[in-house]
């Protein structure tokens, strides 16, 4: 029973760390109607800064403070040059300049930091660990996690519910051309946005540096899981986005933790680990097929334009 | 050039194509008919991909799926071949009039099943529900230990045996790659030119007023759908011949990018094109680093996707309607 309570607290921690991925994501994806498959490469850049600036100073705040300039800049970069231009494109031209982005971002992080992997300790202030329940010592990091994944969430639900530019950019999701002839700049409106989700992709990737090995590709891994959460939980709800990331992260920890144990019940155990193992990876995936097979467009569809 | 161009180009191509082992020989450059081969394979599951997506706008993300499950039936039964154990009681086999129609219903009938629950939603939301059965079922192939997982399968037992054809000579494997490729092209002309192919193009253009109009819209979604993975199950059973090694690799999301990309790359919604984009896409990822190397850029020869990245985006960019659209470049008058 323990061991569930700190496997769903696990689960809950990555799914909010999905869920800073997602958010960035449904932004640009469900806002902006742009499928941005180099959202991961923003993330893998957050955490290379990350990581580097943390090596240079010896100090992880410093090393998530860099993060945030260097992902914003990289994100104005791209959506100047690129993806400005594919607004009013279809998404297969998306899919295809955007996987052109990964395979050129990709290739530029190795020719800076090299193919080893880097590798970062858990911050000392944060390290260690508390008993939040009883008989359940927590590390302090994943903690630090939840805390700030929330605490963005509710940020990024105060500007777009409360703030006359989540006015403004709910508004441009509806008709540009009307904001546009309101005398509001739009394109620097969408820059901006465009910004805003690349720096949420950033942070997540600079908190991720501590529990993986920083690599070129953890993008692409955690790309596919943040559309997952994202189709789950209905294209441009940041709700939905939530309710998703959490459902994906609780789903995938437990079945990781679980199923083949559970495969050890009616099959010899060698056996149970390696299908066992396919099993839990495929959990995420059966979630969001059973989820669109009941529901297609998500569990919170935003109402159709 | 002028659209009237496209057959006489079609047919000056195939000329070219039979003829290109012996001018491979006779230059000294024989290993190029091994790349060849595997662009004719790959340029199958392309066209495979576009009577869907071209046809009917269904942007399927799993396609490489069908093309893993067909490659994986060729490998499980020449694996059991070897091995001389049974196979839910039924021995192993290499005869390819055996295997290669087996790969290619047992590819459709998983496109049936995910079809006919991916079908249900639409636009994005039926991207990613291919994608997410595309990924279960490479997982399901990861999990596999008899069939060796992560590592993949070796085929010990060789190509599969065609009667009175030696295949497991690379010039003659390369004329049943080419036979196939021109075999399935002409099915897809036929399929297209059809009633049923009018329908499906129809639907692309507005779903909601053939659905207004009678037809059974899903139903005809669903047999595209199935025709597609069939053909991506041909591709598969070809590659792991080709190959004669299997791994779930061939099932990841990247893979079925990679066609994705190759269509989008040669023109959408043609038959040429998704041929066209299968050559440039692997003949780039071939000979790229090739080229740097000869000019002395040893750099770039190492990481020569920082170059293929930007040419992917200028060319989207630029060259809208794919390499296709570059050579037939349509007219105002023109029909379509």
């Amino acid at each position: 029973m323990l061991l569930f309570i700190e496997q769903t607290l696990n689960g809950l921690q990555l799914g909010i760390f999905l869920f800073l991925v997602a958010a960035g994501l449904t932004l640009i994806f469900g806002i902006m109607g742009v499928i941005n498959l180099a959202h991961g490469s923003l993330f893998m850049i957050g955490a290379y800064v990350a990581a580097t600036v943390t090596r240079m100073t010896g100090s992880f705040a410093l090393g998530l403070l860099a993060a945030l300039p260097a992902t914003a800049l990289a994100g104005i970069l791209i959506e100047v040059i690129v993806i400005r231009r594919l607004y009013p494109r279809d998404h297969l031209d998306q899919v295809l300049a955007t996987f052109g982005l990964i395979l050129f971002i990709n290739e530029a992080v190795t020719m800076v930091w090299g193919r080893t992997p880097l590798f970062l300790n858990v911050p000392p202030a944060l390290s260690g660990s508390i008993e939040i329940i009883p008989g359940v010592p927590y590390p302090v990091y994943r903690i630090a996690i939840i805390v700030a994944g929330v605490l963005v969430a509710l940020l990024m639900w105060l500007i777009i519910a409360r703030t006359r530019i989540g006015m403004l950019i709910r508004a441009g999701s509806t008709n540009r051309e009307m904001v546009g002839a309101l005398g509001v700049d739009i394109a620097l409106l969408y820059t901006a946005l465009f910004a805003a989700g690349a720096v949420f992709a950033g942070f997540a990737g600079a908190m991720a540096g501590p529990l993986v090995s920083v690599q070129v590709g953890m993008g692409e891994q955690i790309l596919i899981l943040a559309f997952v959460v994202i189709v789950i939980g209905g294209i441009g709800s940041i709700r939905g986005a939530l309710v998703g990331a959490v459902l994906v992260g609780v789903v995938d920890t437990l079945g990781r933790a679980f199923v083949p144990d559970m495969l050890k019940l009616f099959m010899p155990p060698a056996e149970a680990d390696g299908v066992g193992a396919g099993l839990a990876s495929m959990m995420v995936y059966l979630l969001m097929a059973v989820v669109l097979v009941m529901r297609p467009s998500g569990l919170f569809p935003v109402a159709v334009r | 050039m002028p659209a009237s161009w496209e057959r006489p180009l079609l047919i000056g191509g195939l000329i070219l194509l039979i003829a290109f082992p012996f001018l491979a020989e006779a230059t000294g450059n024989a290993y190029m008919t091994s790349t060849l081969t595997r662009i004719l394979i790959l340029a199958i599951a392309a066209v495979s991909l576009d009577l869907i997506l071209g046809y009917c706008g269904l942007v399927s993300f799993g396609h490489a799926a069908y093309l893993g499950v067909g490659a994986y039936v060729v490998a499980i039964l020449s694996f059991h071949a070897y091995d001389g154990s049974d196979l839910l009681g039924l021995p192993g086999t290499t005869y390819a009039p055996l295997v290669w129609p087996l790969a290619i219903l047992v590819s459709a009938l998983a496109a049936l099943a995910i079809g006919a629950l991916s079908l249900r939603t639409s636009g994005v939301y039926f991207i990613m529900i291919t994608l997410a059965f595309a990924q279960m079922l490479f997982f399901l192939f990861v999990s596999l230990q008899r069939y060796g997982g992560d590592d993949g399968l070796f085929m010990f037992a060789g190509r599969s045996e065609l009667p009175g054809i030696g295949i497991d000579d690379d010039r003659t494997f390369y004329f049943v790659a080419l036979a196939a490729l021109t075999g399935f092209v002409l099915l897809c002309r036929a399929i297209v030119a059809s009633r049923f192919g009018r329908v499906l193009q129809g639907i692309r253009q507005n779903e909601r007023r053939m659905v207004m109009l009678g037809f059974p819209v899903y139903r005809y979604k669903l047999v595209a759908f199935v025709i597609a993975g069939a053909g991506a199950g041909l591709a598969g059973a070809l590659l792991a011949n080709h190959t004669r090694f299997v791994s779930p690799d061939m099932l990841h999301w990247t893979k079925s990018g990679d066609i994705l990309i190759m269509v989008i790359l040669g023109g959408i919604g043609t038959l040429t094109g998704p041929i066209l984009g299968a050559g440039a896409f692997l003949a780039i990822e071939e000979f790229l680093p090739v080229v740097f190397g000869d000019m002395g850029f040893e750099l770039l020869k190492d990481h020569w996707r920082v170059v293929f990245g930007p040419m992917l985006i200028v060319f989207v960019l630029f060259a809208r309607r794919g390499i296709y659209g570059m050579l037939f470049p349509r007219r105002n008058g023109d029909g379509h």
